[in-house]
């Protein structure tokens, strides 16, 4: 039961609605100068890219399994039931850590601030747990992006694909990438020409699975090693006591 | 000896001076206007220095603590001393580094609250934590002593054994998992330093680390305070020293085989020759040197070898944490000055510091103290070099 968005490349006329929609939904200013940044930013969380006619969307990919919430010493990310990928500004310390993890590098900061957020698309969680699209899917003119269950939007977007294979790179970006995510692409070129990360290179493994083989033998790893540690400290300091005792027992007998 | 003295006195206020003002700067103006940090680089200067080789550096502590009262080599007990004292300072001082980097340092006793147990972040930081409390104790009987405080002393020394093990303990933990911060970036960090393996290495260099740092500082110390060399002692670190670089070296070599990349890393590319620098300062080289006897032996080829092999590290980690970015972000990160000078700032605190707690604390062995205190009153200059060298990495 979670919801997603399906942005299909081939029916976005690169309007420009859904940056003007996010931007007043999450209180961000708007203007010309703003459409025209062509890159994401702590001002601009979600961005429509322009190649010849071949536009393009970037926001958060909601992943299923999030890097930036697995990493987080402060579990300042996390992923609702719902779908979203929320962020908990109140218990953030800066670390950064997210920002670096991402695969997609979508977290940006609020470089400027003296009490500086990590800013992402976060997926409109209020509208989303009253029932609501997404803001960017409201507006969208043409339906480019569309707002709804995840299965559901999958079934679409492999329904299209089977009927318009001449249309498509034969794809769905986001349905195995490092393990699924909640936002799900449609293109007729190949998303990597406009930044996205190659499968390939991404994988399909949750990347939490990386570090999570490292995290999980640390609770056995804690008394092993410390009995180890422990038992050489005995046996080293045993052994001077024997040594010690041995050598004052010969000085006696000689003595003796 | 005055104009030298004045000199270094200038050099120390310049740095200080610099500093403040970068302090100024990040506190006033915020973490962009003080570095070259991008959306596309979250991680500078001051994570690949000052908190990776920081800790890298500062490992003598638990290298000499583990030799000395884990493994019971007694002829090694001179240097624990300075091990541990360079190890707090270095502690305290990465957490100073730590307050600047972090966008909302005032926050960072969340992470005792609000705690993520799959993060190695949230590892690192309570191991960090934890460990610089467990220093604390170890370098309290020097406090003790000059105080003539005995009954304290008795009660450090019964809880001593738990404290080496938990160090010990600790250190293996967070040395290791400041290597595994970089296993969920498969993608974006360069296959030459992106390794599975990465966790051993980290911890294996810190080891090398640790005896190179020993060597380094009982050479400075020896030749700031005008103390004598124990040679015995170095000899027998410079051993240990090849054993772990050989060790080390054959980990990484395997690691490169195994996922087949001796073709490439012989290829020259950008990421090759930071590679070629990296490993032939860290093993090539210092191997070659130690496998002379005559080196071994000599308390100079001791010294560059560690001093070398120390570089070759330093590199290791810059290249893990901004090198190895270059390629996927598609340009260069170079740190702005301010960066560096806050960096700097940092290292004299933990120079000025050194040189207080080695003139006031009973550090180094009683009698030779006094020899050392008319000495370095004498050159204050080249102890205010020595020391700089030895917190290279604050």
């Amino acid at each position: 039961m979670s919801k997603a968005l399906l942005y299909d490349s081939t029916l976005c006329i690169g309007c420009k609605q859904c940056e003007q929609a996010c931007a007043t939904q999450n209180v961000l200013p708007y203007n010309d100068s703003i459409a025209g940044e062509e890159f994401q930013s702590a001002h601009k969380l979600t961005a429509v890219l322009t190649r010849g006619d071949k536009f393009m969307r970037r926001l958060c990919m909601h992943c299923q399994r999030p890097a930036c919430a697995s990493v987080c010493p402060v579990g300042a990310f996390h992923k609702t039931k719902e779908g979203p990928v929320v962020y908990d500004v109140w218990k953030c310390i800066g670390c950064r850590y997210c920002m670096a993890a991402c695969p997609f590098s979508q977290p940006k900061y609020e470089w400027g601030s003296l009490n500086p957020r990590v800013r992402k698309c976060i997926m409109c969680p209020e509208r989303v747990t009253a029932g609501q699209q997404t803001a960017c899917a409201e507006i969208c003119p043409t339906g480019a992006t569309k707002f709804g269950e995840r299965d559901d939007l999958v079934r679409e977007a492999q329904d299209r694909l089977k009927q318009n294979p001449s249309n498509y790179k034969p794809r769905i970006y986001g349905l195995h990438e490092v393990g699924g995510t909640s936002v799900l692409i449609l293109a007729g070129v190949d998303v990597e020409e406009f930044g996205y990360p190659a499968s390939e290179k991404i994988g399909d493994v949750p990347l939490p699975e990386y570090t999570g083989k490292v995290m999980e033998r640390i609770p056995d790893f804690i008394p092993v090693w410390s009995l180890v540690l422990g038992g050489i400290y005995w046996i080293s300091h045993r052994r001077a006591e024997v040594a010690a005792a041995e050598a004052e027992e010969k000085k006696n007998g000689s003595a003796r | 000896m005055k104009i030298k003295f004045t000199f270094w006195k200038a050099v120390f206020l310049v740095i200080m001076a610099l500093g403040l003002y970068s302090t100024y700067v990040r506190y006033l103006h915020g973490l962009g206007a003080v570095s070259n940090m991008t959306d596309q680089f979250p991680w500078g200067f001051w994570i690949g220095f000052d908190c990776l080789c920081g800790v890298m550096l500062a490992a003598g502590g638990f290298c000499m603590v583990g030799a000395v009262y884990l493994f019971n080599v007694e002829s090694l007990h001179s240097v624990v001393r300075p091990a541990v004292l360079t190890a707090f300072l270095g502690y305290l001082l990465f957490i100073v580094g730590l307050l600047f980097d972090l966008g909302r340092p005032w926050f960072i006793w969340h992470q005792l609250i609000y705690m993520n147990p799959h993060s190695v972040m949230f590892e690192v930081g309570f191991c960090v934590m934890t460990y610089t409390t467990v220093l604390f104790f170890e370098f309290l009987p020097n406090v003790f002593e000059r105080l003539n405080w005995k009954t304290p002393i008795k009660w450090i020394h019964k809880i001593y054994p738990i404290l080496i093990v938990l160090g010990i303990l600790l250190s293996t933990l967070h040395q290791s998992s400041l290597g595994s911060l970089y296993l969920i970036m498969p993608s974006k960090l360069h296959p030459f330093w992106y390794s599975p393996a990465l966790p051993f290495f980290f911890f294996g260099s810190a080891v090398a680390v640790g005896l190179a740092m020993t060597i380094f500082e009982s050479t400075q110390s020896a030749k700031a305070l005008g103390r004598h060399l124990e040679l015995p002692v170095l000899v027998q670190l410079g051993g240990a020293l090849l054993v772990a670089l050989w060790v080390n070296a054959l980990l990484r070599f395997e690691d490169f085989f195994h996922r087949g990349l001796l073709r490439q890393i012989l290829q020259p590319s950008y990421e090759a020759y930071f590679l070629w620098l990296e490993l032939a300062l860290s093993f090539v080289i210092p191997i070659v040197l130690l496998s002379f006897k005559k080196v071994r032996l000599s308390p100079n080829g001791l010294y560059l070898a560690s001093v070398i092999s120390l570089f070759g590290f330093i590199t290791n980690r810059l290249n893990v944490s901004l090198i190895g970015f270059e390629t996927y972000v598609g340009h260069h990160y170079v740190p702005k000055w301010t960066e560096f000078s806050v960096t700097l700032m940092i290292v004299a605190l933990g120079f000025a510091l050194f040189r207080v707690a080695v003139e006031h604390l009973p550090i180094f062995p009683k009698n030779d103290l006094v020899a050392a205190h008319n000495v370095a009153a004498s050159r204050p200059g080249v102890s205010l070099t020595s020391a700089v060298l030895e917190h290279a990495g604050d």
